[in-house]
């Protein structure tokens, strides 16, 4: 139970990368903080700062307002799942799972029963005797969270704990991460690149891109409101149509059938957002596109056009009738365009 | 699995294994067996004529004192090098594997001691502790140690022990160095965050999962200081003072070469052979079983 304040933390590793360039997040307690983006944008390196598994080169970071950077990973009472586990594969199952208690001189009944209680959450209870080389997959994922859980800890940290798994069980351990923190109320910070993940996770969510954040706060409010095309291109799948203007005009030289607001160097449209008619309607984007490829995948089907001089993707339910070559028109509404100026910031 | 290799062929097989078995054959195998049956030999003392004397060799010899005395000698001289120079490697390769950027110097420094010839070795040793004009002897003196290894038997064993574990230490360290790095380090990060300091982590981490490593190694030292250390022993004490330092390999030599008692000698060398045979095989079949494999 900790409120977690990053501020202004940086990040330069000894050969000279400056990883993280001055971060500042506030996470409430009890809270599920997710911090996603690109390879190499210095996520795990923001978090194995939290750990203290990092010196911090600038900046500070606070547990419950009390500055912890100087403190070792030993004493900082967290706990982390690791991408790959880090199960002590000389031990078993139990433990694993009872070694940092008696580290920290619990006593041995108290140590049984804790161990046993988190085995049972986890329905890892007929594999304490074994040792994590033979379990599966996602046995020793349930373990490595049971690891963590077992301890108690102030903050949780998960650096991209589920990346191993395959999509079901990963969609299945989501749903159980998520169950589990909001029943333990315990702060977390969890790393991921999987967009899904974070929005469904995500008390706060983070969007981080070269070492810094490029927006912060709530998963659905990003999604609507993407701060700049960085964002918008990375959370929701598939990404957020970018179409370049100038002038009132496409690349192709084609008019835009809206007036842009000042400023605007960039429309944008989500997938989901657009339709496609064979009649324009009176209001929002009309685009004439002509459909290259169709792909269904049954509950809906993606579209993808030539439009504007470029490729868009369109979203469309059931199955989509169209031929490839068909020509039609992609409609969107007013109140579902995006707009961005020549350094990606949003505008209006 | 890969599918067998068949040769159309029946001899070629044959043909391409005959060097190596030829080369195990006359070098191993050949002595061997001619140890085996020297050692049932009695020859009179004149050396001219020899008689088959079944056991009686190996009767004698194990009712010798001196025997008995040189297994003692043996024991000890052997646990105490594999010990030292294990530990020693051991010490020097953790310290290596922290200090990152500097590991490529020091593994190269610290093979040096690999490079040097045992007698050389045993000689360098035996300078530096040689109680007239040695340095480290001087010192010793000046702490007020009554030093004379080329009296007193315990001594002598100190500086035999010392200049066998010394030239080993480089070997052991590399194998630690591979071991350490082979451990993941998410491993050593995952036990800080659960608490362990750094000496817990060593020893119920760390050291764990070098246990292939630290076993591998017990058997090549516990051999190296059986056998290998012949030259050592030869340049710093002869074996002496009186049988302080008489290891079975070189009381084999002396009983052989320099006493010429062939059909003793012989016999020694057969039971040596036992010994490191039964030694290898209850190092695998029991230490090994402590032993976790990844
Ligand atoms: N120990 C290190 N020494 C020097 N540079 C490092 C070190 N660890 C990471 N970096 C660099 O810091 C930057 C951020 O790395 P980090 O591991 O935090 O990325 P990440 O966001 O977790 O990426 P991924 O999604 O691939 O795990 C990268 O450019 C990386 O090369
Ligand atoms: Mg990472």
């Amino acid at each position: 139970m900790a409120t977690v304040d990053l501020k202004d933390v940086r990040k330069v590793y000894p050969g000279g990368v400056e990883a993280v360039k001055g971060v500042s997040i506030a996470i409430p307690d009890k809270a599920l903080c997710v911090l996603v983006g690109p390879s190499g944008c210095g996520k795990s390196t923001l978090l194995r700062m939290i750990a203290g598994l990092e010196t911090i080169s600038d900046g500070t970071c606070a547990f419950d307002g009390k500055v912890v950077n100087t403190i070792g990973p030993t004493e900082r009472d967290i706990a982390m799942v690791f991408q790959n586990y880090a199960l002590y594969p000389h031990m078993k199952v139990y433990d694993n799972m009872a070694y940092g208690l008696r580290n920290r001189g619990t006593p041995k009944d108290e140590i049984d029963r804790r161990v046993r209680e988190t085995a049972k959450i986890l329905e890892l209870s007929h594999l304490l005797d074994r040792r994590p080389r033979e379990l599966s997959g996602g046995q020793r994922q349930r373990v490595a969270m049971g690891r963590a859980i077992v301890r108690q800890p102030k903050v949780f940290l998960f650096d991209e704990p589920l990346s191993n798994l395959d999509a079901k069980l990963r969609g299945q351990m989501r749903v159980e991460i998520k169950n589990l923190q909001r029943a333990l109320g315990v702060t977390s910070v969890y790393v991921t690149h999987d967009q899904l993940e974070a929005m469904t996770l995500a008390d706060i969510l983070v969007v981080m891109n070269a070492g810094k954040v490029e927006q912060m706060g709530n998963p659905l409010d990003i999604y609507e409101q993407p701060a700049s095309t960085f964002v918008a291109s990375f959370i929701g799948a598939p990404p957020m149509n970018l179409l370049p203007i100038t002038n009132g005009k496409f690349t192709d030289g084609s008019a835009l059938s809206i007036t842009a607001p000042a400023g605007a160097t960039i429309l944008g449209f989500r997938p989901e957002d657009a339709d496609v008619t064979e009649s324009a309607p009176k209001q929002g984007l009309t685009l004439p596109a002509k459909v290259e490829g169709v792909e269904p995948v049954g509950a809906e089907s993606f579209l993808y056009c030539a439009a504007a001089g470029q490729r868009i993707v369109v979203r469309v339910s059931g199955r989509a009738l169209h031929e490839i070559g068909a020509k039609l028109t992609v409609s969107a509404p007013l109140e579902k365009l995006h707009w961005f100026d020549k350094d990606g910031k949003r505008v209006g | 699995m890969t599918p067998r290799v068949v040769f159309p062929n029946k001899i070629l097989p044959y043909l391409l294994v005959a060097p190596q078995l030829a080369i195990t054959l006359v070098f191993f195998y050949w002595p061997a067996s001619q140890a085996l049956y020297q050692s049932m030999l009695r020859e009179d003392p004149f050396g001219l004529k020899s008689k088959f004397v079944w056991f009686d060799n190996f009767k004698k010899v194990l009712a010798d004192p001196n025997y008995i005395n040189s297994i003692h000698v043996t024991a000890i001289f052997s646990i105490a090098t594999a010990l030292l120079s294990m530990v020693v490697a051991l010490i020097l390769a953790v310290m290596a594997d922290k200090v990152v950027r500097s590991r490529n110097l020091y593994r190269t420094l610290l093979i040096w001691p690999y490079a040097v010839a045992p007698a050389i070795a045993g000689m360098l040793w035996l300078f530096l502790f040689n109680p007239s004009i040695g340095s480290l002897a001087y010192a010793l003196r000046w702490m007020g140690i009554p030093w004379d290894p080329l009296l007193k038997g315990d001594q002598a064993m100190v500086l035999v022990v010392m200049a066998a574990a010394w030239k080993q230490i480089s070997y052991n360290f590399l194998f630690f160095v591979a071991g350490l790095q082979a451990i993941p380090k998410t491993l050593i990060e995952a036990a800080a965050i659960d608490g362990a300091r750094e000496f817990k982590r060593f020893w119920t981490i760390v050291f764990p999962l070098l246990a292939p490593t630290t076993f591998f190694l017990l058997v090549v030292n516990t051999v190296y200081a059986f056998f290998d250390t012949f030259g050592i022993i030869h340049a710093v004490t002869g074996g002496g003072p009186g049988k302080a330092t008489e290891t079975l390999v070189y009381k084999v030599y002396n009983d052989g070469f320099v006493n010429l008692i062939l059909g003793d000698s012989a016999a020694q060398s057969v039971i040596l052979m036992v010994i490191v045979i039964a030694l290898t095989a209850v190092q695998f079949r029991y230490v090994e079983r402590k032993v976790h494999y990844g």
